[in-house]
């Protein structure tokens, strides 16, 4: 379908940017790539009576990296993390979950913040933010606040976002050299929304024995999922075979997916069982240095 | 408020105004305001990659960009892809291996590889195969489009002598 009738606005910083979504009182939203906000237009799953297009306002397509972690303004676009080669050591599971993400095209338009702000629950970027326990940084007219990513997801496309805050960065803690991790996620043709997807990390102390396990789930649920049931069992093991199967077990026992035309609900868990033991032993099998 | 937006555009190297209303894709304002019909529209929500264009050296689907945010960039269509008036080598390559049938996804196609043979001239055939990915060719079984993309990589490894 053609997009709904729409104005569109051009502000040259946040701030504007933000008076805008006030004065419009929920009728605006603001685009950037437009790679998922477009297909919703399209389909008139949202007709805002504005745009907002960020593409004037400066700043916001900065990947900054230091002690604190990795800041990824809202702006940067999968290509830019698949090019920043710094990446590699200090956010190689952000590299290896990016690679998933939609086509050659849309990886040259979609940003991280329309991501974030879409909220799928099948999408990359939301499920990586939830397991990292990054923060989300939002503007809006009463100031700049950040969000645990944990909280910032409420359901399907539904976040903590209120009408006039707009997205402006995602903050990764830092990521240790030793840290262990794994991604996976399956979709029946490369590029296409996952139906079920893993991303796991965790150190170990000096006797190789497990701690600050994360686990992470998308596709299963109204949001990405932390499985923590999961995480605990593989706190304080070694990382083997015996000890990933009780995790695994554990994982599978805290979705409940929903079924649908791609695929049904159990297929949906038992999809997650085999990509959760994967995530766990490319995990075990890799030390990047 | 719904007043049309002039935009200022480089197409296919020449420059353009256009006034479009700021609901129209950039994919609808090549094909009904400047009748270059060579980009293909068929889903039109970013699935298929029909629609390929290069916007500032980027393939990217024209469905899911408004033509007001294509204000000030450098467009690139299927119909400027031909070289003096004849095809590219990439559009050689595709007639010698048969890498079209129907033809309908064969500019989003051509658009696509042409973007990433300028960037990646030393693409291999896994690369390609990724990039494919995003367009949708219901005829072919990609194949002979691989094939051809991948012999058309000489042209681009050495511009200066196809120039």
């Amino acid at each position: 379908m053609k997009l709904p009738v729409l104005d569109y606005a051009n502000p040259r910083s946040v701030a504007e940017a933000v008076q805008l979504l006030a004065r419009h009182d929920g009728e605006a939203k603001v685009i950037s790539g437009g790679q998922s906000l477009m297909p919703m237009l399209a389909f008139r799953l949202s007709s805002p009576k504005l745009l907002i297009d960020l593409r004037h306002v400066p700043e916001l397509d900065r990947i900054a990296i230091d002690d604190n972690g990795v800041e990824l303004g809202a702006k940067v676009r999968w290509r830019d993390i698949e090019t920043d080669r710094r990446l590699d050591t200090t956010h190689p599971l952000l590299v290896a979950a990016i690679k998933h993400v939609a086509h050659y095209q849309i990886r040259n338009r979609g940003t991280v913040g329309g991501s974030i702000a879409h909220a799928d629950p099948a999408a990359e970027m939301p499920a990586i933010a939830v397991t990292c326990d990054a923060e989300i940084v939002v503007v809006g007219p009463a100031g700049r606040r950040s969000i645990p990513a944990v909280e910032f997801f409420v359901g399907p496309l539904l976040t903590m976002l209120t009408p006039s805050e707009i997205v402006v960065a995602v903050r990764l803690p830092p990521w240790p050299r030793q840290r262990r991790y794994g991604f996976e996620e399956f979709a029946r043709r490369r590029g296409d929304f996952a139906l079920a997807g893993v991303a796991v990390f965790y150190d170990q102390d000096a006797d190789g024995r497990i701690h600050n396990s994360h686990i992470g789930a998308f596709g299963v649920g109204d949001t990405p999922l932390r499985l923590s049931a999961a995480e605990q069992t593989l706190e304080g093991e070694k990382p083997n075979a015996t000890a990933f199967a009780p995790v695994v077990q554990a994982g599978m026992a805290g979705v409940t997916p929903q079924g649908d035309i791609h695929a049904d609900a159990r297929y949906r868990r038992a999809l997650l069982g085999t990509l959760l033991d994967r995530a766990l032993q490319r995990a075990n099998e890799r030390i990047y240095t | 408020m719904t007043a049309p937006i002039i935009i200022k555009l480089t197409i296919n190297g020449a420059p353009t105004e256009l006034d479009v209303p700021a609901r129209m894709t950039l994919a609808d304002a090549l094909r009904e305001k400047l009748r270059l019909t060579g980009t293909h529209l068929a889903c039109e929500h970013g699935v298929c990659g029909a629609c390929t264009v290069i916007v500032d050296g980027l393939a990217v689907r024209s469905c899911l960009m408004l033509a007001v945010q294509a204000d000030g960039a450098e467009v690139v269509t299927v119909e400027g892809l031909g070289q003096n008036g004849g095809l590219s080598a990439l559009q050689s390559a595709f007639r010698k291996h048969h890498a079209v049938q129907c033809g309908f996804c064969t500019p989003g196609i051509l658009t696509t590889m042409h973007a990433l043979l300028l960037a990646e001239p030393e693409a291999d055939e896994e690369r390609i195969r990724d990039v494919l990915s995003g367009n949708l060719c219901r005829c072919t079984g990609y194949i002979p489009i691989v094939h051809a993309v991948m012999e058309a990589r000489d042209a681009y490894r050495r511009p200066e002598q196809t120039a």
